[in-house]
């Protein structure tokens, strides 16, 4: 955040699924907006409202049909130059541990680290750090089979898999959805560690508020592949009103608080933790006695 | 895009056509083949070009479909037209050394070129204009004489609905297998035979893997709902006949008929 150089620039995006025939459907609507090196960018919106797609434009994956994409500097409309944009830009699938193929937890790890025509210790040095990033041991599961690991081992296996790139951006689409509320700060708690460590930007899709509050710089709101709002989390938490007419909530402390102010109680709206939510109570707590 | 592969993928729509009777449509595309198959000459052809670009047209689909079904058979369009080009014993018209391509080798390769096209076009209006469930219907009722001779009807359809049901949602799947794989630079196809097979592993593994997945909560979820196979089902939507189906059936015949007529003018 020192360094203000969007990594990420998007400008009037759209993109349109199976055009011209029944099945039509506009995914992106006109979306611009810029992410900056070394933050954590969040990205919401309820289902459907094109988050999936708008990513998946990042590492070249999809070649932007209407508008344009800058990754590092890069035009990605240029062929040669996205197709090798996935060393840069680590892309995290939705339910990434359907994709895990290899007969070894080790070799599934290694996949993109060999794809790169790395030398075998860096590919063993990869494979370690990665699996330890994600808490897991290469000496414990290196010679399991993906498939005899439980969901939530083999999520961390296939995230693992794309930490091996040692990306400069890293994009996660939902990468905690359906696991334990444990397992989940855990993940996140990993994410958030490889961040501080390597200086990545992070690019992080999610359906939980709470995950937006307590780690983004910002969050960008997405509705019906429309850029519906965007911000610092305490700016756009603080537009309640708007945020539910889009099928979305607030943190429950900002909730807490909107109501307080509902209610007639002076309180700040615009909090974001638990610790900032008690302070306030205590505050009007001190003025009533 | 793999799942932009439409052919044979059900549109919704109100025409004529998606209103018929399955069973309509059914015996409508068997005798339209038939003939395809039987015509020998301009006139025969012209009756069964005109016949289905009718249905084409009737079908109130975007022109971009059927185009999109064509192209995805263009090879197997392009090697028989070549070969037959070339391999027709008859009049020169140009050599390319050992190779000549010949005025009836040019004819047959028309021909047969004419007769995929229309046969591909055919049964992708089946496809296209019957939801799946509807189609299995009409192939349950036109197969349940043979139930007497032990032949399981219901269960045909069934396998029939699911199949085609699930062809769609596997194309999506390996799209996404497709980008997440590649996002980790697979390349598929690389090197000779053995390294397509390697290459290919990324993305048939977790296919199948989640095909057998799918599979098992599917059967899980008909048990769960007391399905025990054909001897007690009845359907939700009965099939009925109207004056449409005759047309459409008088009309077929009456193509059919001209068609193997014209075989003896
Ligand atoms: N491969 C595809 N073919 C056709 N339409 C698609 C395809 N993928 C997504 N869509 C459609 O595009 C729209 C946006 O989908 P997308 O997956 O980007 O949403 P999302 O915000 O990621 O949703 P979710 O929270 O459910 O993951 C949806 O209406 C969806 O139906
Ligand atoms: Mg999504």
């Amino acid at each position: 955040m020192t360094n203000v150089a969007p990594v990420i620039k998007v400008e009037n995006l759209t993109h349109v699924y199976s055009p011209g025939t029944p099945f039509q459907v506009v995914s992106l609507d006109g979306i611009s907006l810029e992410i900056m090196k070394g933050e954590l960018f969040a990205l919401v919106g309820s289902a459907g409202s094109g988050k999936t797609t708008l990513v998946q434009h990042f590492n070249g994956i999809i070649a932007p049909a209407k508008g344009k994409v800058w990754v590092c500097g890069v035009d990605v409309s240029d062929k040669n130059k996205r197709r090798d944009l996935w060393r840069k830009v680590g892309l995290v699938f939705q339910r990434p541990e359907q994709q895990l193929f290899e007969e070894t937890v080790f070799d599934d790890v290694a996949f993109g680290p060999r794809n790169m025509g790395l030398g075998k210790d860096e590919v063993l040095g990869r494979v370690k750090e990665a699996l330890q990033v994600v808490g897991l041991k290469i000496d414990e599961i290196g010679t399991i089979s993906p498939f005899r690991l439980s969901g939530g081992m083999r999520r961390r296996v296939a995230i693992a898999g794309v930490l091996a790139l040692r990306p400069d951006v890293l994009v996660l689409d939902e990468p905690a959805a359906g696991l334990d509320p444990r397992g989940r700060r855990q993940l996140m708690d990993h994410v958030e560690n490889f961040r501080y460590e390597r200086g990545v930007t992070v690019v992080l899709v999610t359906h939980s508020m709470e995950e937006v509050a307590l780690r983004a710089d910002r969050v960008a709101v997405l509705h019906k592949g429309r850029l519906a709002m965007g911000g610092t989390p305490r700016e756009v938490f603080n537009r309640v009103v708007e945020l539910r007419a889009l099928g979305l909530d607030v943190p429950a402390p900002a909730g807490l608080m909107h109501k307080l102010r509902a209610a007639g109680r002076r309180v700040r709206t615009d909090v974001l933790t638990i610790d900032e939510a008690r302070e306030e109570i205590a505050m009007i707590l001190g003025e009533g006695s | 895009m793999l799942s932009s592969i439409t052919f044979g993928q059900f549109m919704p729509g109100d025409s004529l056509l998606h209103r018929l009777d399955p069973r309509t449509k059914v015996v409508g595309v068997l005798a339209v083949a038939a003939s395809v198959l039987a015509a020998a000459n301009w006139i025969g052809f012209a009756l069964v070009a005109g016949l289905t670009l009718v249905a084409v047209l009737q079908s109130q689909l975007p022109a971009k479909v059927y185009i999109s079904g064509l192209r995805a058979f263009w090879v197997i369009f392009a090697i028989t037209f070549i070969v037959q080009a070339f391999l027709t014993p008859g009049e020169i018209l140009a050599g390319l050394g050992p190779l000549k391509i010949t005025q009836e080798g040019l004819e047959t390769g028309g021909r047969i070129f004419l007769r995929l096209a229309l046969l591909v076009l055919v049964a992708s209006l089946l496809t296209l204009t019957t939801p799946p469930v509807n189609l299995a219907a009409g192939l349950e009722s036109m197969l349940s004489p043979l139930k007497r001779l032990g032949v399981p009807a219901h269960e045909l359809a069934m396998m029939m609905t699911i199949a085609l049901r699930f062809v769609p949602i596997l194309l999506q799947e390996a799209e996404t297998l497709v980008r997440a794989q590649r996002s980790r630079g697979a390349a598929f196809v690389t090197g000779g035979p053995a390294g397509w097979a390697r290459g290919l592993l990324p993305l048939f593994v977790p296919l199948f893997a989640g095909a057998l997945r799918r599979a098992e909560d599917l059967a899980t979820a008909m048990e769960a709902r007391s399905y025990r196979g054909g001897a007690n089902m009845t359907r939700m939507m009965s099939l009925r006949f109207g004056l449409p189906d005759y047309v459409v059936l008088t009309l077929t015949a009456v193509v059919l008929a001209g068609v193997v007529a014209s075989r003896f003018l």
